[in-house]
C-alpha cells in the first residue's frame, strides 16, 4: 500500500483530477491544505496543476513560499517521491528543489491541447512501466510551459540522464515543429540529481481513462506503485 | 442636492419615469434613491420591453424543476441530479474593454450557477465580431478570447463549446455570450426568496470598489461615438477570489445554514437586496458603513450601485453565523454582517444609523415600468435568387471559398487557448456538434451547445427563431442526447424602434413555437436590448443554449468518419434551398431571399429516428446539416479524420449546387459500418422516415463522382489558411 498526499493550495484546479487518478491506481490518498504545518506520512506528494494563488505575480512564486511548503521541502530531502504537474513543476522550480524556471509559452497564449512526448529515461521510480523512447499523447493546459535553464544545468540534465520528457511529433520526432511552448530542448519534464523529484508541464491524470481521453498517463502512476 | 433634468438624464431614466417615482414615493428621491431607481428600472434590470413577449415562452415540463425568475434554470436529469444553466450577455462592457468584459462576463453567469448550490461543470459561448477587415476586430477577438480564457482556466471549470462568428453588423458592437452549466442534487438547491424577519444579511466574497457603478444603465442604452469614455464602468474580474467563494459558498452548502442566497452581479449591492426582499414581501435594512471598501471615503451611493465582481450576499439561519463566518475565514474571504429582514417592505439604508434613503421594496420591482412597446410584423421576403443568371462557379471552387472563409475555417486556435478538459470528465470536446460532459462518478452524461442564425433571424425572425431551436435540438441529437431544455440569450437593437420590436417580437413567436412543438422549455435566460451604434443596429441575434441527456455514455458519438467503406446516408429532404445561404453569401455576396422554412414535424420524426439509431449503437458517426449545406456538412466530417467520401449523384438533379449547398433544414448525415445497414434500413423504414443512401467513406479523397475530386490534406490547408494568415 502506497501513501499518497495532495497539497491543496486555494487556487489548486487538478486537485480532484490527480486524487481520482491516484484512488483508481490504488493509492491510499489524502487532501493537505495549504495552511497545514504537518504532512501526514507519504511515500509520494503530488503537487497539482492550477493557480496555486491566483498566479497574478509570477506562476508558483507565493506557493513557493507557504507554510506546507517547507514541510514538502524537507519531505523531498529525507527521499520522499515528489511529482509536480503543471503549477506544480513551477511551484517545484520556485522552491529551488528543480532548477530552471517555466517562462510564458512562446505564442504568448494558453495551450490547451493533446501533444506527444517521448519517454527519455524508464529507469526511474516514475517510469519504469514504460518503454524508453515510448511515445505518449497527452494534455498540456498552461500558460507558462516554456521551460528555461542556463546551459551548465542543461549539460547536467544531460549527461546525468534527468530529462523525463521531451515533446516530440507523433512519429518521435524531437524538432521546434513539435514544441509546443518554446521550452528549451524541448523539455517537458525534469528529475533532480538523486531523480526522486519529476516536475512536468503535460497532465498525466488526465490519461487514465478512456472514455475521456486515453490512458498513457496509467503507467507513471503504475510505475510508483511499483 | 437638486435633482436636474441632467442628473435625470444621465441615469438613464426618462422624464415620464421619474415624475413616476416622484408620484411612487409621494416625495422627490434624493440622489442615493434616484440611482437605485435607476437601476432597478434599467432595461437590463427590468425586462421593461421583453417581459410582455418573454410571458409568451414555454417555461414547464416534467424535466423543469425550477423555470425563469431565478439565477438560473434548473431541470431533472435522473436520480438525485439536478442540472442548473444560464446563458448571459456582456456585450457593451467587452467592446470597451474586451478582456475584462469577457472575463467579468463569465465570472457573473458562474456565479449565477453556483449561487443556487450547483457546482459548475462546463462553460461555453458564443461571441460575435464585426468583419475581420474592420480595424478593431483584431484586438476585440483576441482580447475576448483571452478574457474568456482566462477566466475559466484560472477557475478550473472547462470551456467546452461555443461559436465564434463575423459579421459587419457587428462592427461597432460585438457579441459576448456566456453560458454556464452546473451540477447539483436535487435535495441542494438554494433560491434568492428571503424568509423571516430579522435574520442576518451576509455580505461575502471581494471588497466593494469604485469598478462598474451604473453598469448596468450603461448596457441599456445605445453607442455612440464617446464609448470609449464609459472604460471606467467596465468592472474588473478576479477568477482566484471567484475560485476562493465558489469552494466556500459550496461549503456552506454542505448543511441547513442558507435561508437565501443571490450573486451580486448587475446593479450589485441593490438588485442582491432588493431581490430577496421582494420576492419574500419583506423589507430588507443595511447598515452600509459595515461595507467592506476597497477604496477610502466611499459614499452610500457608490457602494450600492457599485458593480464590484466576486460577491455574494447571504441570508442566514439563526445561530449560523459562526460556523459560516469559519468557512468564508478558511477561504480568507471578507464576511460581514450588513444588515436584516425586516418586515417593513421597504429597502432601509443607514449609514452610521442616519437614514441615507428608504424605498418600499414593491416600488422598485413590481411597479417598475412595463412597456407594451409598439412593433411592426416582417412579411416574408420574395425575392427569388435564379443561379441559372450567376457566373458559373465550379462546385469545388465553391466549396474551398467557404471553408476558407472566416466562418468556416477551423477554429482550433481559438478553442485551444481555453482549458477543455479540466475537471477530467469532457468526453467530447469543442469542434462537433455539441460537447459531452459526463456527471462525475456517474455512467450518465449531459450534451451542450450554443446556435444562433441572425441572417436567417433578419430575413423572417419567426421563421430564424423557430430554425434556431430547432439546430439546437439536432446538435444534441447529434451527439446521441435526448434534448431537454435550453436557456437563450436575446440580443437585438434599439425596442424603442417599431421595427427591431417586430424582430424581438417575432423571433420569440418563432422560438416558442419550435420549444413547444419539440418539447424543448426555457428555463432561463437573458435579453439585450440596445445592441448598436449611433442608431445603427444590429441584425437580430437569439442565441440559444442547450442540455441534453446521455442516460448511459457508452462511446461518445461524434461526426468525425470513422473508417473506409462506410455507408453515408442523408437523412430528411433535400429541396434545395439557397436564399440566405452560405454559398451565395461567399460565393457572390447575395444575402436574400427567405430563410429556409423549419417544419416541425418532420424536425421531430427525424430526430428521435437518428437518436433511435444512434441509442442501438447501429452509427459510427452523426453529424447534422447547416450552414453550407450536405457538402460542408461532408467535408466537416472529413477533416479531422482521414477518411474521405465518395459521393454519387442523385440521377434526377436540377441543379448540384442546390443539391450540395441548399440549406434545408431537419437533416442529418449517418456514417454506418455496411453490417448494420439492413437494421437501419428496417427502422427508418418503419418510421417513414425520408433517406437517401448519397456514398460511402474512403481513403484520403474527397470526391463528388463526376464533379470533384481532392486530398484531405488539401481540404485540411484549406479550412486552416484563414487564421493563419490573418
Amino acid at each position: 500500500m502506497m501513501n499518497s498526499s495532495v497539497i491543496v493550495f486555494p487556487g489548486s484546479n487538478c486537485d480532484r483530477d490527480i486524487a481520482v487518478a491516484l484512488e483508481k491506481m490504488q493509492f491510499k490518498n489524502k487532501m493537505v491544505w495549504h495552511k497545514e504545518t504537518k504532512l501526514p506520512k507519504s511515500d509520494l506528494i503530488v503537487i497539482p496543476g492550477g493557480f496555486s494563488y491566483g498566479d497574478y505575480l509570477r506562476s508558483g512564486a507565493i506557493a513557493g513560499k507557504s507554510l506546507i511548503i517547507d514541510e514538502v521541502i524537507k519531505a523531498a530531502k529525507s527521499g520522499c517521491l515528489i511529482l509536480g504537474i503543471c503549477n506544480g513543476f513551477q511551484i517545484l522550480t520556485e522552491t529551488g528543489l528543480l532548477k530552471g524556471t517555466l517562462l510564458r509559452n512562446r505564442n504568448l497564449k494558453f495551450i490547451n491541447r493533446d501533444i506527444n512526448i517521448k519517454v527519455i529515461n524508464n529507469k526511474t521510480s516514475f517510469t519504469s512501466k514504460y518503454k524508453l523512447n515510448q511515445i505518449l499523447k497527452i494534455n498540456i493546459a498552461h500558460n507558462e510551459g516554456n521551460y528555461f535553464t542556463d546551459k551548465d544545468h542543461l549539460n547536467k540534465l544531460k549527461n546525468e540522464n534527468l530529462i523525463a520528457f521531451q515533446y516530440c511529433d507523433i512519429n518521435g520526432n524531437i524538432s521546434d515543429q513539435s514544441n509546443p511552448n518554446g521550452a528549451i530542448e524541448n523539455i517537458a519534464g525534469i528529475y533532480n540529481s538523486k531523480k526522486n523529484i519529476l516536475g512536468m508541464m503535460p497532465h498525466p491524470e488526465r490519461m487514465v481513462d478512456n472514455l475521456i481521453s486515453n490512458t498513457d498517463g496509467i503507467n507513471l502512476f503504475a510505475s510508483i506503485m511499483n | 442636492m437638486q435633482i436636474t433634468d441632467k442628473i435625470i438624464e444621465n441615469h438613464g431614466l426618462t422624464k415620464d419615469e421619474y415624475k413616476n417615482i416622484q408620484k411612487l414615493l409621494k416625495r422627490n428621491p434624493n440622489l442615493l434613491e434616484l440611482g437605485i431607481f435607476s437601476a432597478m428600472w434599467n432595461e437590463h434590470c427590468s425586462y421593461k420591453s421583453s417581459r410582455i413577449h418573454l410571458k409568451k415562452l414555454p417555461t414547464k415540463g416534467k424535466q423543469v424543476i425550477q423555470g425563469p425568475g431565478e439565477n438560473a434554470g434548473v431541470i431533472d436529469i435522473g436520480d438525485e441530479d439536478a442540472i442548473i444553466f444560464k446563458i448571459e450577455s456582456h456585450n457593451h462592457p467587452s467592446y470597451i474593454e474586451p478582456y475584462q468584459g469577457a472575463a467579468t462576463g463569465v465570472g457573473g453567469i458562474l456565479r449565477d450557477v453556483f449561487t443556487m448550490g450547483a457546482r459548475p461543470i462546463a462553460l461555453l459561448n458564443s461571441i460575435h465580431f464585426g468583419s475581420p477587415s474592420h480595424p478593431k476586430t483584431k484586438s476585440l477577438l483576441n482580447g475576448v478570447v483571452s478574457g474568456i480564457g482566462g477566466y475559466g482556466n484560472c477557475i478550473g471549470i472547462p470551456t467546452v463549446a461555443g461559436e465564434t462568428k463575423f459579421n459587419e453588423t457587428y462592427n461597432e458592437n460585438i457579441l459576448v455570450n456566456a453560458m454556464a452549466v452546473g451540477h447539483a442534487k436535487k435535495s441542494k438547491i438554494f433560491y434568492s426568496k428571503a424568509k423571516g424577519v430579522n435574520k442576518a444579511v451576509v455580505y461575502v466574497g471581494s471588497k466593494t470598489g469604485r469598478d462598474g457603478i451604473h453598469g448596468a444603465s450603461m448596457a441599456s442604452a445605445e453607442f455612440n461615438d464617446n464609448s470609449e469614455e464609459k472604460k471606467p464602468t467596465v468592472q474588473v474580474g478576479d477568477p482566484f477570489t471567484e475560485k476562493l467563494l465558489l469552494e466556500a459558498c459550496l461549503e456552506l452548502m454542505r448543511d441547513d445554514s442558507i435561508i437565501a442566497i443571490q450573486d451580486m452581479g448587475a446593479a450589485g449591492l441593490t438588485s442582491s437586496s432588493v431581490e430577496m426582499a421582494s420576492k419574500g414581501l419583506l423589507g430588507i435594512e443595511l447598515n452600509l458603513e459595515k461595507v467592506p471598501c476597497r477604496e477610502e471615503n466611499m459614499t452610500p451611493y457608490e457602494m450600492m450601485l457599485s458593480e464590484s465582481q466576486e460577491r455574494m450576499l447571504i441570508i442566514l439561519e439563526d445561530g449560523k453565523e459562526n460556523h459560516a463566518r469559519e468557512i468564508f475565514k478558511k477561504w480568507d474571504l471578507d464576511f460581514v454582517v450588513i444588515g436584516k429582514t425586516t418586515n417593513t417592505g421597504n429597502l432601509t439604508l443607514k449609514y452610521n444609523d442616519n437614514l441615507e434613503g428608504e424605498i418600499p421594496i414593491s416600488l422598485l420591482s413590481s411597479n417598475a415600468p412595463i412597456y407594451d412597446r409598439e412593433f411592426s410584423k416582417k412579411r416574408v421576403p420574395n425575392d427569388k435568387i435564379k443561379i441559372k443568371d450567376l457566373k458559373k462557379i465550379k462546385l469545388e471552387d465553391a466549396l474551398l471559398k467557404i471553408l476558407s472563409s472566416p466562418n468556416h475555417s477551423n477554429k482550433s486556435w481559438i478553442t485551444n487557448q481555453y482549458d477543455q478538459m479540466v475537471m477530467c470528465d469532457t468526453a467530447q470536446r469543442s469542434g462537433s456538434d455539441a460537447a459531452v460532459i459526463r456527471i462525475h462518478g456517474k455512467d450518465k452524461a449531459i450534451a451542450v451547445t450554443v446556435d444562433s442564425s441572425a441572417n436567417y433571424c433578419k430575413s423572417h425572425p419567426y421563421t430564424g427563431g423557430k430554425q434556431i431551436v430547432s439546430e439546437n435540438w439536432r446538435n444534441l441529437i447529434s451527439v446521441g442526447a435526448k434534448p431537454l431544455a435550453i436557456t437563450n440569450c436575446l440580443n437585438f437593437g434599439n425596442p424603442e424602434n417599431k421595427e427591431i420590436m417586430g424582430e424581438f417580437a417575432e423571433c420569440l413567436d418563432g422560438i416558442k413555437k419550435a420549444c413547444e412543438f419539440l418539447n424543448f422549455p426555457v428555463v432561463s435566460g437573458n435579453v439585450s436590448f440596445y445592441n448598436g451604434t449611433n442608431k445603427k443596429n444590429i441584425d437580430p441575434t437569439p442565441v440559444i443554449g442547450g442540455v441534453g441527456l446521455i442516460k448511459k455514455l457508452v462511446q461518445p458519438i461524434n461526426h468525425i468518419f470513422k473508417g473506409s467503406n462506410n455507408i453515408i446516408i442523408l437523412i430528411g429532404k433535400t429541396f434545395g434551398h439557397l436564399e440566405q445561404s452560405c454559398y451565395l453569401k461567399e460565393n457572390y455576396s447575395i444575402i436574400k431571399g427567405k430563410p429556409p422554412e423549419v417544419n416541425l414535424l418532420n424536425e421531430k420524426n427525424n430526430g428521435e429516428a437518428v437518436l433511435n439509431l444512434i441509442n442501438l449503437s447501429l452509427i459510427s458517426s452523426a453529424h447534422d446539416i447547416s450552414s453550407g449545406g450536405l457538402i460542408t456538412a461532408l467535408s466537416e466530417m472529413s477533416l479531422g479524420s482521414n477518411f474521405g467520401v465518395k459521393i454519387k449523384k442523385p440521377k434526377k438533379l436540377t441543379s448540384s449546387i442546390e443539391y450540395f449547398f441548399g440549406e434545408d433544414q431537419s437533416r442529418y448525415i449517418l456514417e454506418i459500418k455496411e453490417k448494420n445497414l439492413i437494421e437501419v434500413e428496417k427502422i427508418l423504414q418503419s418510421k417513414n422516415i425520408y433517406y437517401e443512401k448519397i456514398g460511402f467513406t474512403q481513403d484520403n479523397n474527397f470526391e463528388i463522382e463526376g464533379e470533384m475530386k481532392i486530398s484531405i490534406n488539401d481540404l485540411f490547408k484549406v479550412n486552416n489558411q484563414w487564421y493563419n494568415n490573418y
